[in-house]
């Protein structure tokens, strides 16, 4: 295991977590959670690649030659406003879950509408 | 000065015809408003399909900042095709929505409903004319929130575990195309697709190309609901509204195949993914389990709209093998297939919505003896019917015969076969319903009448389109098989 | 929870503050981490901290949910207009440089000004239009 490549490592760390929470869990928040972890690791995977050495942060300023590469940021910002609203509209959708079936657990949801 | 600015008008109006719509509230404004758009994004269609295929490729640039550094908007053979397609069924489904909205929807919605509809509409045809693989996943998230929206608003409390779940499965397929996207940028530094294009030859050799197309596939896979990855779709389209149900069915779908077609073979290039990966190993079988499960589950449902979906899985199976051919033929097939089931379909679920509106239910057994009762629906439910059968005169048969055509060039009968039986395990689950609406008698005599005026103009313009492009198929083929040549890097 | 001092005391010396922090975040995006997005998220807070102190029904006298309403669109319609804006004054769409003919550096500046705010009224709006949908249930 290369020192060099630990932020990889850790983006597939957080990826496993968050796509085997979404799989594993049945509570409906969790699975959001888990999601976002998810989501979180891409943002993280795409800003470590942006980092050039010895670089700042990419906001002009006197004095500095490097910089770090700004598309990455960019993009994630964007990525971020993504996974908010679709976070929002998840949680949303669970709130109308809940006063619809007065649970928020996939199989207790899924047995009610197997018993009409 | 519009046609300078076409690229960019056909998604800026419905942008912007959204908050507008958010502003106006009352329900038969922000109606006529919102068709008032979606015409006019139709007449943009028209203008840049007829721009590319008499001038070839329009490039516009976002911001003045020229490619591969902005942001640009591309429009080719196949895209101009998929931009008309999307604006057809947008146009012919808004125009029959308010009687069918009004039956589904509690009033007070019906601007958010008008509002989120545009702003599906916008991320569709944003996904389509964009030339940048960044903004293909920005428009995809547009496009997919507005439809768990669209979706969660349908009357049963089904629709909001329907929604969840295609949230849920949307939201991992989308982000795994960020994650290839991501890796793509890492390896060459670009995210213009004509200039990924020409950059990633050099790396396919590393193993994180490998990885960056696996994730794209599979995101991609995820979200056209090609078997396995389908689970989402069937509940998805029962539970929706009817109108929603209508558009997504015959768009969503198959803008994301077109997503497929673009990465596929302008960025990676056909050699790469068929030759070096051999996809087509993997798709045509996948696509042809995917044809007869999906088939086979449609003839057991008791729910009209859930038979429809599983037939439309099924149909993705189909412009899925059309693509697996890799040949000339083969994407013709696949391209036409496309339209083709966006009329079909669009017909179909347009007539279930007109039941749903009389009647107030899409359970098999509720339709009992309406081939009497509301002869006009039925009729082109049957129309459409025999279109997704395949029978001639029927755009099906267009379709089904190029895909036909295509297996039989390569020499492989059993695929042609297979394909042809398909079509029986169609007419079974056309029967059934065909079956109940005509040939049984109806629990209780209440007087049913036929659908409104309004939803009965959109639903025959679809059924008629079916007709009639199964007959005179100058448009649909010509187009698709220029599109096929033009992916393929055929000169004609 | 109005009726305890330390949070109610703290809460009115913050929540000016938190405000004129999201308008510094607003305006700075050039010069430092910021912009539209993340100083709309601020004032939310602000407002959503008022609500969580004061209670729901003053809040939401401050800031009436039809008027968030009409903010979401407004915000998106300036975005969306600065670039129609632009391709009326000749350039394509979102080209700040025709803004400023002489100086394409001050339409650059100008161009994203205007973006930005668009940008912030919105989702400033929108966290508090989630906010209060959210927080307006459970009274049923």
């Amino acid at each position: 295991m290369e020192p060099g490549l630990y932020n990889y490592w850790v983006a597939i760390v957080l990826m496993m977590i968050g796509l085997y929470t979404v799989i594993a869990r049945s509570n409906l928040i969790k699975k959001l959670i888990g999601l976002s972890i998810f989501q979180v690791s891409v943002f993280y995977l795409y800003i470590s690649m942006g980092k050039v050495t010895g670089g700042t942060a990419p906001i002009l300023g006197e004095g500095i030659l490097i910089y770090s590469n700004p598309i990455p940021h960019v993009l994630i910002l964007t990525a971020i406003v993504v996974g908010i609203a679709t976070s929002a509209l998840g949680l949303a959708i669970v709130v109308r879950i809940q006063e619809a079936y007065h649970t928020v657990e996939e199989d207790e949801i899924l047995e009610q509408d197997r018993a009409l | 000065m519009i046609d300078a600015h076409l690229p960019v008008l056909q998604i800026v109006v419905p942008l912007m015809a959204a908050p507008i719509c958010v502003l106006l509230r009352r329900k038969t404004m922000t109606w006529a408003f919102a068709m008032l758009v979606t015409l006019f994004s139709f007449g943009i269609a028209t203008q840049l399909l007829s721009k590319v295929l008499s001038d070839g490729v329009v490039s516009y640039a976002l911001g003045g900042w020229a490619a591969p550094i902005g942001i640009e908007y591309r429009v080719d053979v196949v895209n101009a095709f998929v931009l008309l397609l999307v604006t057809i069924i947008g146009s012919v489904v808004l125009f029959y929505a308010p009687p069918s909205v009004a039956n589904e929807i509690s009033g007070e919605r019906h601007y958010l409903f008008y509002a989120s509809y545009l702003l599906c509409l916008t991320g569709l045809l944003g996904i389509t004319i964009t030339g940048d693989a960044f903004n293909v996943f920005v428009f995809l998230e547009i496009s997919s929130l507005s439809s768990y929206t669209l979706i969660a608003m349908g009357r049963d409390r089904r629709a909001l575990l329907a929604s969840y779940q295609y949230l849920i499965l949307g939201a991992i397929g989308a982000t795994f195309i960020v994650i290839a996207i991501g890796l793509m940028y890492m390896m060459t530094g670009t995210l213009n697709m004509a200039d990924l294009a020409d950059r990633l030859p050099a790396m396919f050799e590393t193993r994180t190309a490998m990885v960056a197309f696996a994730f794209l596939t599979v995101g991609v896979l995820i979200k056209l609901a090609l078997f396995p990855l389908h689970m989402w779709l069937p509940n998805a389209y029962c539970y929706a509204p009817s109108v929603v149900t209508a558009f997504l069915a015959s768009t969503a779908t198959k803008v994301l195949i077109y997503v497929f077609l673009r990465f596929t073979f302008t960025i990676w290039g056909a050699e790469f993914v068929f030759e070096t990966l051999n996809l087509d190993a993997f798709l045509i079988p996948l696509a042809l389990i995917g044809i007869y499960v999906a088939s086979i589950a449609a003839i057991y449902q008791t729910n009209v709209k859930r038979l429809l979906a599983y037939s439309s899985v099924a149909q993705i199976g189909y412009m899925m093998l059309g693509i697996g051919f890799v040949s000339v033929t083969g994407l013709t097939g696949g391209i036409v297939h496309m339209f083709n089931h966006a009329m079909m379909k669009g017909a179909l679920f347009l007539a279930v919505g007109c039941v749903v509106l009389r009647v107030g239910s899409a359970e098999l057994a509720d339709w009992k003896g309406l081939g009497r009762r509301m002869p006009v629906t039925m009729a082109a439910f049957v129309l459409a019917g025999l279109g997704l059968i395949g029978v001639p005169l029927t755009a099906g048969f267009i379709s089904k015969w190029y895909l036909i055509l295509a297996a039989l060039e390569k020499g492989w009968w059993p695929v042609a076969m297979l394909a042809l039986i398909s079509s029986l395990l169609a007419v079974m689950y056309v029967w059934r319903v065909v079956e109940v609406a005509y040939f049984q008698k109806p629990d209780e005599d209440v007087e049913i009448k036929e659908a409104p005026l309004q939803m009965q103009i959109s639903m025959w313009i679809l059924t008629l389109a079916t007709l009639y492009f199964g007959v005179s198929t100058d448009l649909t083929v010509g187009v698709a098989k220029q599109a096929a040549e033009w992916l393929l890097g055929v000169t004609p | 929870m109005k009726h305890q001092s330390i949070p109610r005391v703290m809460s009115k010396i913050f929540i000016p503050l938190i405000m004129l922090f999201a308008l510094y975040v607003q305006f700075h995006g050039d010069f430092g981490p910021g912009g539209g997005f993340q100083a709309g998220v601020i004032f939310a807070a602000a407002v959503v901290l008022y609500a969580l102190i004061f209670g729901l029904d003053e809040a939401q006298q401050v800031v009436r949910p039809a008027a968030i309403e009409v903010l979401v669109a407004l915000g998106v319609l300036i975005y969306a207009g600065t670039g129609v804006v632009s391709l009326f004054l000749g350039g394509e769409f979102l080209n700040y440089n025709v803004f400023d003919a002489h100086h394409p550096a001050h339409g650059q500046h100008l161009g994203i000004l205007f973006v930005e705010l668009g940008v912030g009224i919105t989702v400033a709006a929108v966290m508090m239009s989630i906010f209060f949908s959210f927080a307006g249930r459970g009274h049923k």
